[in-house]
């Protein structure tokens, strides 16, 4: 499949007298196929917006190369922009114009025909609130807004940064179900999120990026499947076998962790050897499942996020994707 | 062109713009109704009333002359030394008749020959003001709230946004400019002629007033272009208008007050609104009491310095390319957040 975004090796470095030296972005890579629903995952300040906004035209990077639809941005933004949609982090309008006027600015500026403005303000269901003033929304009204704006150009590539933030349960289902379809129509779409459960069930792939650098990407089965750990629970008719069950295991060399009620095995390659090996000394399975990973558990394990209890996490502590110690940047702050 | 028409339509959208036009509009039709009703024609009536002003003013000073002239005799002969009477209390004489001058008594007349050209001066002024805050505004409000990035997504031409940006404004401005200042000119012509003069006027008049309405017209898209490149270069409104509370406060009148303790000569020359004021009178002639230049018939005469419009047009394009000029590099060079 064409790539419709591709990033390879973006640099971008903030100096700043005071905070230092801090790398936002360090050889970062992305590849984004047509028609897809791609997650883009990063802890804060990993740099995620700050990519966009480079991608985007509104950061200089300082080493890489980019491209959207084929064509090298950002020297080819202006011939391109038509086909991109985007929204970058929170929604920003002008309080005092209301939502249609807001859209029917931008699809002047744009040339886009006036009569898409309606379509849209249908689509993302602000139709019967389009006369009122930007600044009497709520967060989730502007963020429907600026999914609005984003899909006022019917762009091949839309772009969003958490668009889901701000929604109700009710609007997030809604964003999912407009996602899809934009996917059908072969639209290719972007989607930055932290609610990664969103991510599984509407993005075809990923790529997770942790202190500037890539440390995960493909599609989604895969991402999963890579950082399965071939983890098994195991529950006996008797909970009073389990003891037994346990030697038994940790003899044949199983890596064994009992509990209450059952018995947690990993790197297990094929489950049938342990019915089989319980079988033989007359113990019986009333259950055995693998343990699915999800994507949250693979996005804390990759980008070594996950709460550690006593702890308090800074923004810039995750992990790299050479598996090197993260240095602590020179001045620290808060992320990109 | 589809950029310069939706960003004409977003100046005028803006409550922030019709509030401010309408405000300024406000003031200049109270300054016209102002000169209506301080002014009068003057006619025999005026005149005769005028006379019997200046006859009253006349027998007052006969009489206080009187009263005078008799407190000095009375001092004089009880003895008394009072300095301020004159050796000869026959010194105290009332003025003549002829020296209260009826002129003086008649009421305000606006004679358009004459006061229409200064007038203009309020007119600039309001709409500068007009221009400057409205031009910060126009482009400081869209960077604080996001709208220029969102533009930018839209166009990604950062020079050409913002001069477009630029040239909806000052096009927006002149549109409001010129019909201002025709409609001043028609008001004032009113106004001196229900309540003045309006004889005497000649084409090179005419010429004079519209050459200083199109200075004032400049006045207007400079102050603009001034408040626009200051509030992009700060990407907020408040970095223009707290620059140019700064500049007034900090900046001219401190400077006033620091060059008038330091006796610097010529201390005007050094603030901004002279050359202003310049630019629209021609020339200002500042003046050097502390000098003596005498003349030759013994009089001290102080030192001038002259202020022509030459001056302030140097000192606006220094300004005017200075600061767009670091706007434009700014938005080039300077990441978008």
């Amino acid at each position: 499949m064409p790539a419709v975004l591709e990033i390879e090796g973006l640099r971008k470095t903030y100096r700043s007298r005071r905070r230092g030296v801090r790398n936002a972005l360090d050889g970062f890579d992305m590849r984004v196929e047509a028609g897809q629903v791609h997650g883009f995952l990063g802890p804060n300040g990993s740099g995620k917006t700050t990519t966009l906004r480079t991608l985007l035209g509104l950061i200089r990077p300082d080493g890489g190369r980019m491209a959207i639809l084929g064509h090298e941005v950002p020297g080819a933004l202006p011939q391109i922009a038509g086909q991109v949609g985007a929204i970058v982090e929170s929604p920003q309008f002008f309080p005092h114009f209301t939502a249609r006027d807001t859209l029917s600015l931008l699809a002047s500026a744009g040339q886009v025909p006036q009569q898409r403005v309606d379509e849209v303000l249908e689509l993302v269901g602000l139709r019967d609130r389009a006369g009122e003033r930007v600044k009497t929304y709520s967060l989730g009204m502007k963020q429907r807004l600026a999914v609005a704006s984003a899909l006022l150009k019917n762009p091949k590539l839309l772009i969003l940064d958490e668009p889901a933030n701000g929604l109700d349960p009710g609007g997030i289902r809604e964003m999912r179900t407009l996602v899809r379809n934009l996917a059908e129509s072969e639209m290719t779409v972007v989607l930055s999120s932290h609610i990664l459960g969103e991510i599984q069930l509407i993005c075809d792939s990923v790529t997770i990026i942790s202190l500037g650098r890539r440390v995960a990407f493909g599609p989604v089965d895969e991402v999963l499947a890579q950082h399965s750990s071939g983890a098994l629970r195991v529950r006996l008719e008797a909970v009073t076998d389990l003891p037994v069950a346990a030697g038994a295991l940790h003899d044949a060399g199983y890596r064994v962790t009992p509990n209450l009620d059952h018995l947690m095995l990993a790197g297990v390659d094929k489950p049938a050897t342990v019915t089989r090996l319980l079988a033989d000394r007359g113990l019986y399975v009333s259950e055995l499942a693998p343990v699915t990973v999800d994507l949250e558990s693979v996005f804390l394990e990759l980008t070594n996020t996950a709460p550690v209890p006593g702890q308090h996490r800074q923004v810039d502590q995750s992990a790299r994707v050479d598996g090197a110690e993260p240095s602590a940047p020179t001045g620290g702050g808060w992320g990109a | 062109m589809s950029l310069f028409r939706t960003e004409l339509r977003r100046l005028t959208k803006r409550r922030f713009t019709r509030w401010m036009t309408v405000g300024g509009l406000l003031v200049l039709a109270l300054i016209v109704v102002g000169l209506f009703i301080s002014n009068q024609k003057i006619g025999p009536e005026q005149w005769a009333e005028a006379e019997r002003s200046a006859d009253r003013q006349h027998q007052e000073q006969v009489q206080w002359a009187q009263q005078e002239r008799a407190a000095c005799e009375r001092a004089k002969a009880a003895g008394e030394t009072v300095d301020y009477y004159p050796a000869d209390c026959a010194d105290i004489t009332p003025p003549l008749r002829e020296d209260i001058r009826a002129e003086w008594f008649l009421p305000s007349t606006f004679v358009f020959r004459d006061n229409f050209e200064e007038m203009l001066v309020p007119l600039a002024g309001i709409l500068a003001m007009i221009g400057f805050v409205v031009g910060a505004s126009f482009v400081g409000a869209e960077w604080s709230t996001g709208g220029m990035m969102n533009l930018l997504l839209w166009r990604p031409k950062r020079l050409t946004v913002l001069l477009t940006k630029l040239g909806a404004l000052l096009t927006g401005l002149l549109a409001l400019a010129l019909p201002a200042t025709a409609a001043w000119f028609g008001s004032l012509w009113l106004v001196a002629n229900w309540r003045g003069v309006t004889t005497g006027m000649t084409s090179g008049t005419w010429q004079s007033f519209l050459i200083t309405g199109g200075r004032g017209i400049i006045l207007v898209l400079v102050a603009a272009t001034l408040g626009f490149a200051l509030a992009s270069l700060g990407r907020h409104t408040a970095m223009a208008l707290g620059g140019a509370v700064a500049v007034m406060v900090v900046g001219q009148v401190g400077l006033a007050i620091l060059l008038e303790m330091a006796q610097v000569r010529f201390a005007e020359a050094w603030l901004l609104p002279t050359y202003a004021y310049a630019w629209m009178t021609k020339k200002v002639t500042l003046q050097d009491w502390r000098s003596c230049n005498a003349t030759y018939t013994g009089e001290c005469e102080p030192a001038t310095l002259d202020l022509t419009w030459q001056h302030s047009s140097a000192l606006f394009t220094v300004g005017v390319v200075a600061l767009l000029g670091a706007a434009l590099w700014t938005m080039r060079r300077r990441d978008i957040a």
